[in-house]
């Protein structure tokens, strides 16, 4: 994690339904930073995200990742990218475990210890055996955030992660965004809550702001 | 992390989930007997005509069986979001989709190729169709599979997407029927099948070189929309 990393968008303009979502939008984030995306509802804050993943395809401007344009090397960008969407890609009938043992693994190896671990970071120990479908929903919502503590990806793009999250949760969340950023990291994430961080890399990028 | 790390991990994920989900794995094969065991029932029990009709009876079952299980081979993924998850690995999409096409393949296809025997000594088939069989089912299932998923990718986006699945594969499952029976009727009447059988290798080797190119950009279209 020690060297520096930067995801800059430059003139992105993307349009759903003859409505202009964004239009010319350019923004930089390099690491040790803490970008939040805000807007009201509506004003394109998912499109924005999934369009740097790389998962919404109809949009106009260029993406750059460490000087690369992202589209002549995905696989580079998608080896550094952690996302998270609305819908966190948890199997309802497997247990937290395997969920974790496929959706990390598919990144790299992992060991049961350090899945365990993870999963005692999110207050899940103990549940590891359970089928997700038996969990509540905030519940199945740190099944994923338990990846976060098993990334070794640079780039976190998390769309509403802190939904259906207890206050304490919420807490320690925005405490491994920090983490993860003073370790050379970088973070894009939208959410309605209101982030009290103190935290120098921390900024916001307005959508919809007329 | 290597490539082929990758492809394992979502072939296991993908048949621990099929065999955590019983009724669905079991589904296509009980509705693959069914229809077959209901034409004796419908057409009466002449040994002449159900001999005759045999092979096409099976090969028609096992298409519209592969063709009911095809619909949810990447719908639950694309509703709960793991479908993002695949496609944002740093794996090529085109593996990930070729691990889960062999899944498929594996607790559909393999399954209903292995009981076909069964089916045929059932309709009075003369065994020396039996190989016939079971070598066009082998060869001829993992294809429906693979022009399957293509169209199943391209309609996991839409709200009702059953039927188009339905229109947009049947067409293209239809040689591989022709060539399945063909080379079963050859058989039970004496002729040399194994021209047929040929064909059909030639078709899957085509399938298994573009297929997946093509399924993962329907995934793309049908996630980017």
């Amino acid at each position: 994690m020690s060297q520096l990393s930067s995801l800059s968008a430059s003139g992105l303009t993307c349009e759903r339904d003859e409505r202009t979502l964004f239009e010319s939008l350019d923004f930089t984030l390099s690491s040790g930073e803490v970008l939040q995306v805000a807007g009201p509802n509506g004003a394109g804050k998912t499109t924005l995200m999934r369009v740097i993943a790389g998962l919404a395809l109809d949009f106009h401007g260029d993406i750059v990742w460490n000087g690369q344009p992202v589209k002549d090397d995905r696989p580079g960008f998608q080896a550094s990218l952690l996302y998270m969407g609305h819908q966190p890609g948890v199997k309802s009938i497997m247990t937290p475990e395997e969920n974790l043992q496929w959706s990390m693994g598919l990144h790299r190896k992992l060991d049961k210890e350090e899945i365990w671990g993870a999963l005692k970071k999110v207050q899940l120990r103990g549940y590891e055996d359970v089928p997700c479908y038996q969990l509540s929903a905030g519940q199945n919502r740190r099944v994923a955030l338990a990846r976060l503590f098993l990334a070794r990806q640079k780039l976190w793009i998390l769309d509403e992660p802190f939904t259906a999250i207890d206050k304490a949760g919420i807490a320690e969340l925005e405490q491994t965004l920090v983490d993860h950023a003073r370790r050379g990291g970088m973070v894009m994430m939208t959410t309605h809550h209101e982030m009290d961080m103190d935290y120098s890399g921390f900024r916001q990028l307005v959508l919809g702001g007329e | 992390m290597s490539v082929m790390s990758g492809f394992g991990v979502v072939l296991k994920r993908d048949l621990h989930l099929a065999f955590r989900n019983r009724g669905d794995l079991i589904n296509p094969l009980v509705f693959f007997m069914l229809v077959a065991t209901l034409f004796p029932l419908g057409v009466g029990p002449d040994p002449e005509t159900l001999m005759i009709m045999g092979g096409g009876v099976i090969w028609v079952s096992a298409l519209l069986s592969n063709l009911l299980a095809m619909d949810s081979l990447f719908r639950s993924d694309f509703e709960d979001g793991s479908l993002e998850q695949l496609m944002l690995a740093p794996q090529p999409l085109w593996m990930t989709a070729m691990a889960k096409v062999i899944s498929h393949w594996l607790v559909t296809g393999l399954p209903l190729t292995l009981l076909s025997p069964v089916l045929a000594i059932m309709f009075g088939l003369p065994s020396e169709a039996l190989p016939a069989i079971v070598a066009t089912l082998f060869l001829g299932t993992p294809l429906l599979s693979l022009i399957g998923a293509i169209g199943a990718g391209l309609t996991v986006g839409l709200r009702k997407g059953g039927i188009l699945l339905s229109l947009l594969t049947l067409p293209l499952y239809i040689p591989v029927l022709i060539l399945g029976t063909g080379a079963i009727d050859a058989a039970v009447s004496g002729m040399a099948w194994h021209g047929h059988l040929l064909w059909q290798g030639v078709l899957l080797v085509l399938g298994i070189t573009f297929a997946p190119l093509a399924i993962s950009a329907s995934l793309r279209i049908s996630v980017s929309g």
